[in-house]
């Protein structure tokens, strides 16, 4: 399947929303929550069970994303949000069909194992198309996308619960509802599929013939094998573990934080805490990602991960003394994992070139999922060993913050010895360009 | 860049507009009604 060249006055802010709509239908991810209960009561599943689907999709993400990621470079974005939209919206159905005859393994398959691999490649499909149509302004243009996947959750998660509230929370509700989320995302993401072109390809004013992508190009089979590669990979693992920690944990950790104090924080006020969280992570992915175009990716990193180490510094030093602080600080925090993800490709493409950034981008997802796995794994098990040592209040996170600042300082450093990649790991412009043309031509 | 073909960046000429228009409100709409109920929520903070 060759990608869908851009047609002349083809306007590049088609493809933003093309973007969004893959990614504002996936981000659904993480508002599987929500089906939770319902799941357990009907199928009488245990709260470890009813969270199965969710993390062997989570794990598919990583890994489609990671070995899709050649593919999707291969066959272009409309291919890649064609398989996306499939592997998505089918996973819904077959978990429609799985609640329907209270077959709990099929949900697991369908929403985890099928709707997992439409998470990855949805999620890089519009990456290496976006930083082509926008070369000027790389960090929005990805942050845009990016900030789809946070803002998923957002719109899913009300949406689900209204849902089940109207079908009912049997088996049958819960199949009903999986069947409209499936059908309803293969409607809205087909916008992304129908609208996505790549840029037309630049040609040399000499002969006619394809021209070479401008700066440094590096393919992904190389860029593994050089240490920019994983200095990266330990920057956004650091950011994303620091940031998960809060994010997983946070509304008993409010509560937990200022439990001894005069102002107890209340179960509501908690969830509106998340709230507030969830949308400084989806507003850090826009405005920091955009912030990058101006100040430079070296530079962005520097502010998530040292300031980042600061504010959670400022909580462990002001403890349960002031709420605000505590609030703002988390905010703060938040916003700078969002910026993080979002910020990644742009910083890619600053070192390794557009030929193959998708391919490097899902290959450096892999940080994603084993900050997925240690962030709350910190949190998780230092909150419960100093529970049983007898400890309450702000005393249960103590030494999750310490350990937190130190990663976010081994990401700092990782991100001082990122440096231009040397030119052993350079394609041949001749070669990257001919690649691209072909890719581009007609089958 | 040594470009004799390749689609201006920011054109968009007007049978595009209704087009851009269109596909914007589609992630929009939905994208609105999220940040509605998530300030809903999240007043709850100061309310709660």
């Amino acid at each position: 399947m060759s990608p869908p060249v851009a047609p002349l006055g083809w306007s590049r802010w088609l493809v933003p929303p093309a973007a969004l709509s893959v990614h504002l239908s996936i981000g659904q991810a993480y508002a599987w929550s929500v089906f939770k209960p319902s799941l357990e009561s009907a199928l009488d599943l245990s709260g470890t069970q009813s969270a199965l689907p969710f993390q062997l999709g989570i794990v598919m993400l990583g890994l489609s994303a990671a070995f899709g990621g050649t593919l999707v470079e291969r066959n272009g974005p409309r291919w890649a949000m064609t398989v996306a939209l499939i592997c998505f919206s089918s996973g819904f159905l077959l978990s429609a069909l799985g609640a329907a005859t209270e077959q709990y393994w099929l949900i697991v398959f369908g929403y985890g194992f099928v709707g997992g691999i439409g998470l990855g490649i949805g999620y890089i499909s519009p990456v290496s198309t976006l930083i082509k149509w926008f070369p000027d302004r790389p960090g929005m243009a990805t942050g845009i996308a990016i900030m789809g996947f946070g803002g998923g959750a957002l719109i899913a998660s009300p949406w689900s619960a209204q849902m089940l509230e109207s079908f009912g929370s049997d088996n049958t509700g819960i199949a009903q509802a999986f069947l409209v989320h499936g059908l309803t995302y293969a409607v809205f993401m087909s916008l992304g599929v129908l609208l996505v072109r790549v840029p037309r390809p630049a040609k040399t004013a000499a002969d006619g013939g394809p021209a070479p992508l401008e700066g440094v190009q590096v393919s992904a089979n190389s860029a593994i094998r050089t240490p920019q590669f994983w200095c990266l990979w330990v920057v956004l693992c650091m950011n994303v573990t620091a940031g998960i920690g809060i994010l997983e944990k946070a509304a008993p950790m409010i509560t937990d934080f200022f439990a001894d104090t005069s102002t107890p924080v209340s179960a509501s006020a908690a969830a509106g805490f998340v709230a507030l969280l969830s949308a400084a992570n989806m507003l850090g992915r826009i405005g920091w990602s955009s912030t990058s175009d101006l100040i430079g990716r070296k530079n962005i990193y520097r502010v998530y991960l040292g300031v980042g180490a600061l504010m959670y510094a400022l909580i462990a030093w002001v403890g349960d003394s002031s709420k605000p602080l505590f609030i703002c600080c988390a905010l703060v925090i938040l916003s700078f994992y969002g910026g993080g993800f979002a910020t990644i490709p742009a910083y890619l493409k600053d070192l390794f070139g557009t030929y193959q950034v998708g391919a490097i981008h899902g290959r450096l997802l892999t940080a994603w999922s084993t900050a997925g796995v240690l962030g709350p794994l910190i949190v998780n098990w230092i909150a419960d060993r100093q529970e049983e040592a007898g400890k309450s209040g702000e005393s249960l996170y103590g030494l999750s913050l310490i350990i937190m600042i130190g990663l976010l300082v081994i990401g700092f450093v990782a991100n001082e010895l990122v440096r231009p990649v040397h030119a052993r790991h350079h394609i041949p412009a001749q070669k990257e360009a001919v690649d691209v043309h072909e890719r581009q031509q007609p089958a | 860049m040594s470009t004799s073909d390749s689609s201006p960046p920011d054109s968009s000429p007007s049978g595009r507009r209704g087009l851009i228009t269109f596909a914007w409100l589609w992630v929009g709409a939905p994208l609105a009604y999220g940040l509605y109920e998530l300030v809903r929520k999240a007043t709850q903070l100061f309310t709660g």
